[in-house]
This record gives C-alpha cells, structure tokens and sequence, in this order.
C-alpha cells in the first residue's frame, strides 16, 4: 500500500499536474480559436529550452527561471499567431490545424537547431526525497508540480470569474458571434489566450524536463495525453482539462500497477496507448468531455 | 563512372518519389476530396510495410512470418489491414468535427508505433525484419533490379492514379466534394454524410497501406524507424498542398518536385563538415515548415489547381 502511494500515486499526480497545464491551453484556443493547436506541445519544449539555456547562465534553482521560458513561448506565439495563424482565420479552421501542425516542426527544428538534438538535464543536483510521517517519499519536484498547479488553478479561476477580460475569454468561448455583437474586443481575447496558454506550457515543459530530461520531442511526445486530457475535461473548460489532466495522469500511471498477481496490468511501454484509448472512449460515448464542455 | 552514379541516383529519386506519389494520392482521395485530415499516415503506412513484409518473407525464428506468398498478394494483404486500421478510426471520429479525426488519427499512428517496437514476437522489434524479398527478383540481377522496382512501382503509381480518377469523375466523388463544400445541402439532397466519409477514409488508408509495402521491398528491411512521423506524414502534407490538393495529376507533381528538393538538398548539404552536416538537416526541416505556411497562405490552390471534372450530357 505504502509502494503503491510513494511510487505511483504520487508520480502520477506529479505527471497529472503537466498534463493538466499543458491541457488548459489547448482547451482554451480550442475553446476561443477553435482549432486543435498541433503546435503546443512544441511551444513547451521551446519554454523549456529557454529555461535551460538561462540556467546555464545563471546557477539558480531552474524553477526562479521559469519567467524567461514563459517570455520566450508568449512571444512565439504571438508570432505566430499573428505572422501563420490569422491570415487563415477567415477560412474553415481545418487550414489553421495544418498549419499548426508545420509550426510544431518549425518550433522543434529551431529547438534543434540553436540546442542540439541530444538529450539534456538540468544540473540540480540529487535531492532527498522529503519523508512524511515515516511512511510517505515524495519528491520535492513532485511537490512542487503539484502545488504550483493547484495555484494556477486558483489565479486562473479568479482571473475567469472576476477579471473583464477573463469574462469575455469565457463569452468567446460559449458563442463567438453573440460575444462579437455584444461588442467584446475579439483580438484582446484572443491575445489574452495566447498569453495564458504559451506562459502555462513554459511551466509544464519545465517540470516535465525536470522530471526526466529536456530533448527535442519532449512536448511532441506529450501532446497526445493533453488532447485527451483536454477533450476528457471538455473543450472550453479551463478548469475541466486541469481534472482532465490529472485523471489522465492517473490513468496512465497507474494502469502499469501490478493491481492483479505480481505483472503490471498493462505494460509500461504501452502507458501512452492509455491516454488514446481513454479519448476514444470518451469521443464514442461523451463526445462532451465529463464536464459539459462543447462539441465542436 | 560518374555518369552511372548519376543514372542510380536518379533511379532511386524516382523509386521514392513513385512511393510518395502513392501516398499523396491516397491523401488526395481523404483530403482533396473528402476533406478529411488524417495526422496519422506513418500509422497506416507502417501497417502496410509490415503487413506485406511479413506475408512475403521465409520462416524466421525471430518473427511471425513463413507464408512466403508472392508480393503482389503482399499487397493486397497491406491494403486490407491497412484499410481496417483506418476504418476502426473513421467510424468513431467522422461525425465529429476534423480536428477530432486530426487528433485520433495521429494517436493511432502512435499506438501502431508502438505495437511494432514492443511485439517483438511479431516484428522482431527494432531490430527489424531483413530479407523482404523484392518482386520480379528472378528477371535481372545486381543494380538492374532497381530499374525493374522503378517499373513495378510506376506502375502501381498508374494503376493507383487511374483509379483516384475514376474516383474523382464518378458520381461518387461528386457527392464526395458537394459534402466537403457543404456537409449541410449534401445531406439534404439525401446523401448519407457519414458513410461516404468513412468510405473515403479507408480508400485512402489501404492505398498507404499499398504505399508502405512497396517502400518495405524496395528497403528489402524494415525496423520501426521507417514509420517516422515528420518523413511519411509531414512531407506528404506539404506535397499534396504544394501540388494541389484535390488534382491527382497535382497530388504526382507535388510529391515529385517536394521531394526532388528534399533529396537534392542533402546531397549539399553532406558536404558540409560533419557539425555542420547534422545542423543543416535542420534547417531543411525548418525551410520545409515554413514552405507549407507560404503554400497555405499565398498558392492555397497549389501548383496544379482544383478542376472539375466536365458535366456529360448523355446523347440522346
């Protein structure tokens, strides 16, 4: 009981709190935009190679640097969404998704290009992992992750509910066109979107390459389980793809559990597998997303 | 010397480019005609190379495998799984808007990656399969096998591209196109939206299936490397964007020019020294990205546009 806390309940949380960050921005310009973004998984391995290549300058611990992955991915992709997205927003979205899915590699190849293709760690040094009530071993980074998102899920929930603008990102996001008659300032959304959800994949891409090691198919690898993560919570739902996040999390985590006998219950090469499987179940039976959230 | 270095080389950039060809048809039949994104085509490629590499090659202890059935049924087997693969994916996701078929299509290009690296008993992992016989090997021997393999696959390239004609003129790719256009008056004038989608979807997967096989017996090996998302899916979509989507003469002519500078390109830059050599393969990438945002947003209509097939009025 102990092992299953330590070794899986509590990585699985830890990997549920990327995923859900990860799985907010892609809700939200899912939700506002309207298209799948293929690129955001590549904007985290940007964030966090900005990280990385700060903390190569400055030996602080990499979570003080996450600002400057968080500068570089809003940036890019205000770029880009002003240069390679809005020319294309006046045709059907299906045009926006392809060229998403070319600033995915462009956004890798110039990973790549100025990094290298090599895997790299940040230099932290090994950390003990805390021990509470002589039982529980979690390891401060797992903390961390965990506590950082539950904080972003309480700022962004004011900033939805409270703020103007997060209030017109939600109207934008039911009914676009009663939003744009009703006088919201369409471009502020949009750019408020982009904001939010590039600063949020810095985060992610860190604690993900934090986790394990920075390289440049990190955020490629994890796109697949945000989607999923995203399409669970519904699409829209900010809130809804952060529980996405962690049950997918969760699932995956824990379907390598050796629940039955003394195997795991589904191999751990075939973890990712998990994530899809759930989004096809989900799109068969509650195209919705568990949280009411739009079908698109 | 030179001279037949040359003639080799542009054998092979031909052999590929029919593949490619191939492939870019079959997104045409999904794409240009149906509408329909598929994310996934290293998926369904992957299916067809080992599906006919594993019906064509003698027994090994290392692998499923034995049959040993020539490689035209090898064929036709890539087809079929690979058409199957694509329908279990077409039946969930086609009602739903095409992002949805985007993201479950690149999600079981990923599940069929990994079933191929971690059932080693079926593939033999990533140490590959080798020994994938070639078609008409017993006609020549040597270097002239790879002209005879340029034949075979020219003519799988005609034979793919006369029937995605027939396709296109037939009052099946009429409707096809009136729903890509709109969903809602197609539907209306009585045409069953959803089958015909799927119907599209897996044309066009068996036909990367078919695709996928021909590249396993011109390799004549195969380890999971060959399903690589950015050569098979990535450069396909520009092609078919570059030359045209919807024109299967475009969907040939975008596949030939892509990928003559795709190649041609490399052989540059490996002349380059060694640490340039590597960085300049991703600068490639990142030209080959950026083209595709131009394509979308200056020559939408590609190098070969959209034509319609002439009304024929029947003589009375």
């Amino acid at each position: 009981m102990i092992e299953f806390v330590n070794f899986y309940l509590f990585p699985a949380l830890a990997i549920g709190s990327i995923y859900a960050l990860g799985a907010v921005g892609i809700s939200m310009i899912f939700g506002i935009l309207r298209f799948a973004h293929f690129a955001h998984g590549d904007l985290m391995t940007l964030g966090t190679y900005g990280v990385l290549a700060m903390a190569a300058i400055v030996p602080v611990n990499p979570l003080l640097l996450i600002p400057f992955g968080m500068a570089l991915t809003i940036v890019s992709a205000l770029l880009v969404d002003r240069y390679f997205y809005k020319p294309l927003r006046e045709l059907p979205t299906i045009y926006t998704v392809i060229s998403s899915f070319g600033i995915a590699l462009v956004f890798r190849s110039i990973v790549q290009l100025v990094w290298g293709s090599q895997n790299q760690v940040f230099s932290t040094g090994v950390k003990p992992p805390l021990v509470l009530f002589d039982t529980f071993r979690i390891s401060v980074l797992h903390l961390q992750a965990v506590i950082s998102t539950a904080i972003i899920a309480v700022l962004l929930h004011y900033f939805l509910t409270v703020t103007r603008t997060g209030r017109s990102m939600r109207a934008v996001a039911d009914d676009p066109e009663l939003a744009e008659v009703s006088g919201l300032d369409t471009a502020k959304v949009i750019r408020w979107t982009w904001i939010i959800g590039a600063a949020l994949a810095a985060i992610a891409g860190t604690f993900a390459a934090l986790n394990t090691s920075a390289h440049p198919n990190l955020g490629w690898n994890l796109l697949m389980p945000m989607f999923a993560a995203a399409i669970l919570g519904g699409i829209g739902k900010p809130m809804g793809a952060m529980a996405g996040g962690f049950i997918i999390g969760l699932a995956e985590e824990l379907s390598s559990y050796h629940w039955i006998g003394d195997d795991a219950l589904i191999s751990p090469s075939y973890k990712t597998a998990v994530a899809f499987v759930l989004m096809i179940g989900l799109l068969i039976f509650r195209p919705q997303g568990l949280f009411k959230g739009r079908l698109l | 010397m030179e001279l037949t270095g040359l003639f080799f080389y542009a054998v092979s950039l031909l052999i590929l480019g029919g593949i490619y060809a191939i492939l870019c048809l079959a997104l045409n039949v999904q794409w240009g005609m149906g509408g329909l994104f598929n994310a996934g085509i290293a998926g369904f490629y992957g299916v067809g190379a080992y599906t006919s590499a594993i019906l064509t090659t003698s027994a090994s202890s290392k692998h499923l495998g034995g049959f040993g059935l020539p490689v035209p049924l090898g064929l036709v087997g890539a087809a079929i799984l690979a058409g199957l693969a694509g329908w279990a994916v077409a039946r969930i996701c086609v009602r739903l808007k095409s992002d949805y078929l985007a993201m479950a299509s690149i999600g079981i290009a990923e599940i069929l990656r990994l079933v191929i690296v971690n059932e080693s008993w079926l593939t033999n992992g990533s140490l590959g399969l080798s020994r994938i016989p070639r078609p008409l090997a017993d006609l020549t021997t040597g270097r002239m096998g790879d002209i005879v393999f340029l034949g075979f696959v020219w003519f799988v390239v005609l034979l793919v591209y006369l029937a995605a004609s027939r396709l296109h003129d037939s009052p099946w790719g009429r409707s096809l196109r009136a729903i890509r256009d709109n969903e809602a008056s197609a539907a209306a004038a009585g045409k069953n939206v959803e089958k015909f989608r799927i119907q599209t979807f897996v044309i066009g997967c068996a036909i990367m299936g078919i695709a996928g096989a021909l590249s396993a017996h011109y390799f004549r090996f195969l380890s999971p490397t060959a399903t690589d998302p950015l050569l098979v899916t990535f450069l396909v979509w520009v092609m078919l964007m570059a030359g045209g989507s919807g024109n299967n003469k475009g969907a040939i002519l975008g596949a030939l020019t892509i990928w003559t500078l795709w190649s041609v390109t490399e052989i540059f830059t490996n002349r380059l020294p060694p640490e340039w050599a590597t960085r300049s393969s991703f600068i490639r990438m990142l030209l080959v990205g950026l083209l595709l945002q131009v394509v979308l947003q200056r020559f939408r209509s590609g190098l070969l546009p959209e034509k319609s097939p002439p009304v024929k009025f029947r003589q009375e």
